[in-house]
C-alpha cells in the first residue's frame, strides 16, 4: 500500500500500523511493524543487514512498488530523501541539482541559501563530479532541505564517507536539524552515529522493532563519556553483539 | 619513513652533501622522482587538431604518389588537376549551384530525420506501448537498404525534391532512433527514483533527467546521422536527379571525366569530415560534465 498524506494526529509526523512487506520470494521483510515518529523528532534506525531497515525507509518514501504487503502508512505532505549516494544528476550543475523540480521565482534564491547553509556557497556552478564525496553529500542535504520537509528520510547518508568527513557531517546534520526541525528517520549501520545524532534509537530485527532506546545524554554526546559507552553496549547487545570491538571490525 | 630518512642521513654523512629537507610526499613516492603529468594507461592527452592528421596523411600519399608518377592519372587524377578542375567548375558557375542544391537536401533531410528519430525514440523509450508499436517497424526499416526502397519512394513521391528529402530523412532517422533509445534506456534507474521522491512533473522529468541523460547516445547517433545523410544524398542524386554533386558526377562518368568525379568525391569527403567535426565539437561542449578517456 502506498503512503498517503493527511490524517495525522496533532503531533505525529509518521504513523505506521501493522506494516507487512515481502518480496517475490515470500520471505517477509517487515512483519507487523508499528512505528510512530513525533513531529520534529530525530529517530535512528539500527539493524543488521537484511533486517528490513531500507525496506521500511522505502515504504515511507513511497519507493516500494516492487514489494507487496499490507499496513497503514501515514506520512506528511513534504517528505525528502537523502540516499547513500548523493544522487546528484551529473549533467546538471550543483545549484540546478539543488532546485531540481522547484518552481517559482524564489526557487534559485532559496537554492543558493540552502547551499550556503551546508557550506557550499560559491560552488553553485560546479559540476557534481568536481565536488568531493562529502561535498556531494552536502549538496544532497541542501537539495532535501530546500524543500522544507516535515519528514527527512536518510538511508545511510554518510556510509560512503571517510571517518573524518563523517564526523563533520554529523555536526552539520545535527545543526541543520536543530534549525529546521523536521522529523528525521536515519537508517544507519553505525551505532555511534545513531547515539550521537538521534533522540531515539530503534533496533530492527526480523521485520519488527525489537529494541527502543531514548537517548537522554543532555547534549553530552561524547563517545568517551561513560554514559555514551553504556548506551552503546546496550544497543550492541540488542544487535546481537556482546562487545564493542567486534562491530567496529565488521563495520570497517 | 624513518628508514629512508636514516639512509639519507647516512648517505649525507658519507658524501658530505647537504640534504635538503624533503616532505613526506616525496618520501612516500620513493626517491626516484616520477615524471608528472602523463597518464600511463589510456590514450593520453587530446592532440590539437588531431582529427586532421589521418586525412592529411591520405592527402600526402596522394600528392606524393602522383608527383612521383606511381599513380596513373587515368586511374586516379592528380590532386592539382582535381583542384584546377574544381576551380574551373566553380568559375564557370557549374559547381556552386550544384553544391548549394546538395547542401540544402542534406540539411533538410537531416533536420526532418533527426526530429522524427528523436520523437520515435522518446515515444518508444518512455512507454512500453510506444515501444511495442514503434520499435518493430524501425528495426524492419533498418534492415532495408535505402537503395531497395528507392523505386517505391519514386512511385509514391515522384522524382522531385520531396522524394529525395524523405529518402535522406529515412536514413537519418535510424541511427538517431537507435542511439537515443539506447541512451535513454541506459539512464541509471536511481535517477528515476530520485525524480520520484522529488515529485518531478513529467515535463521536468523529461527535460532535466531523460533528455540530458540520453544526450550522449543522441550525439553518437548524430555522428552516424550526418554521415548517413551524405551517403543517402549520393544515392538519390545519382538516380533521377538533374542537379546536385551526385548528378554532376554521374554526368562526368558518362563522359569519362575522371577529374570531375574525383572533385565530387573530394567534396563529399570534405563535407562529411566537416560535418562530423562539427558534431564532435558540439559533443565536447555539451558533454563537458562528463570525465572520460576522451578528455
Amino acid at each position: 500500500m502506498a503512503p498517503h498524506p493527511g490524517g495525522l494526529t496533532a503531533t505525529a509526523a509518521v504513523q505506521i500500523r501493522d506494516l507487512h512487506r515481502s518480496f517475490t520470494d515470500d520471505r517477509p521483510v517487515l512483519s507487523g511493524l508499528d512505528l510512530t515518529i513525533e513531529a520534529g523528532e530525530f529517530v535512528a534506525l539500527l539493524g543488521r543487514s537484511g533486517s528490513g531497515k531500507s525496506t521500511l525507509l522505502r515504504a515511507l518514501a513511497g519507493l516500494d512498488q516492487d514489494a507487496s504487503g499490507t499496513g497503514d502508512v501515514v506520512v506528511p505532505e513534504q517528505v525528502s530523501v537523502v540516499f547513500q549516494d548523493s544522487r546528484l544528476l551529473p549533467w546538471q550543475r550543483v545549484l540546478r541539482n539543488v532546485v531540481l523540480g522547484l518552481e517559482g521565482p524564489g526557487a534559485v534564491a532559496r537554492g543558493r541559501e540552502a547551499l550556503a547553509e551546508v557550506g557550499l556557497a560559491g560552488r553553485e556552478r560546479a559540476w557534481p563530479r568536481e565536488l568531493s564525496g562529502g561535498e556531494q553529500q552536502r549538496a544532497a542535504l541542501a537539495r532535501s532541505l530546500v524543500r522544507e520537509p516535515e519528514l527527512l528520510l536518510a538511508d545511510e547518508p554518510f556510509g560512503a564517507l571517510d571517518a573524518l568527513t563523517r564526523i563533520k557531517m554529523h555536526g552539520l546534520l545535527r545543526a541543520l536539524y536543530e534549525r529546521h526541525r523536521p522529523a528525521v528517520l536515519l537508517v544507519t549501520h553505525d551505532v555511534d552515529e545513531a547515539i550521537a545524532l538521534a533522540d531515539r534509537v530503534l533496533v530492527l530485527d526480523h521485520g519488527v522493532v525489537k529494541t527502543e532506546r531514548r537517548i537522554d545524554l543532555d547534549g553530552a554526546r561524547d563517545p568517551s563519556d561513560p554514559r555514551f559507552a553504556a548506551v552503546r553496549t546496550e544497543l550492541l547487545a540488542a544487535l546481537g553483539l556482546a562487545g564493542g570491538a567486534e562491530i567496529k571490525q565488521e563495520e570497517s | 619513513m624513518t628508514d629512508t630518512a636514516t639512509t639519507r642521513a647516512a648517505e649525507a654523512g658519507v658524501t658530505g652533501a647537504v640534504v635538503p629537507p624533503v616532505d613526506d610526499e616525496e618520501l612516500a613516492a620513493g626517491r626516484a622522482s616520477r615524471p608528472r603529468g602523463k597518464r600511463r594507461l589510456g590514450p593520453g592527452r587530446p592532440l590539437r587538431f588531431g582529427y586532421l592528421v589521418g586525412p592529411l596523411l591520405l592527402l600526402g600519399v596522394w600528392v606524393w604518389g602522383s608527383a612521383q608518377g606511381w599513380i596513373d592519372p587515368r586511374v586516379l587524377t592528380a590532386p592539382w588537376t582535381v583542384a584546377a578542375t574544381a576551380w574551373d567548375l566553380w568559375e564557370s558557375g557549374r559547381l556552386g549551384p550544384d553544391l548549394l542544391v546538395s547542401a540544402r537536401r542534406f540539411a533538410l533531410g537531416l533536420v526532418f530525420g533527426v526530429l522524427a528519430g528523436l520523437a520515435l525514440a522518446l515515444v518508444s523509450g518512455l512507454s512500453r506501448w510506444g515501444e511495442a508499436v514503434v520499435d518493430g517497424p524501425v528495426q524492419i526499416k533498418r534492415s532495408i537498404p535505402n537503395l531497395a526502397l528507392l523505386p517505391l519512394l519514386l512511385l509514391w513521391f515522384g522524382i522531385d525534391e520531396r522524394m529525395k528529402i524523405i529518402t535522406i530523412a529515412l536514413g537519418v532517422l535510424i541511427p538517431i532512433y537507435l542511439h537515443t533509445h539506447n541512451g535513454l534506456r541506459s539512464i541509471d534507474g536511481r535517477y528515476a527514483e530520485l525524480a520520484e521522491t522529488l515529485r518531478l512533473k513529467p515535463a521536468a522529468f523529461i527535460g532535466r533527467v531523460v533528455l540530458p541523460g540520453a544526450l550522449p547516445g543522441f550525439l553518437l547517433g548524430m555522428r552516424f546521422a550526418v554521415t548517413s545523410s551524405w551517403l543517402s544524398l549520393v544515392v538519390v542524386e545519382q538516380v533521377n536527379a538533374t542537379s546536385g554533386i551526385g548528378y554532376m558526377m554521374l554526368l562526368a562518368g558518362t563522359y569519362g571525366q575522371t577529374d570531375v568525379i574525383i572533385v565530387g568525391l573530394v567534396l563529399y569527403a570534405l563535407l562529411g569530415l566537416a560535418s562530423d567535426t562539427v558534431v564532435r565539437l558540439i559533443q565536447r561542449r555539451a558533454l563537458s560534465w562528463r570525465r572520460t578517456l576522451e578528455d
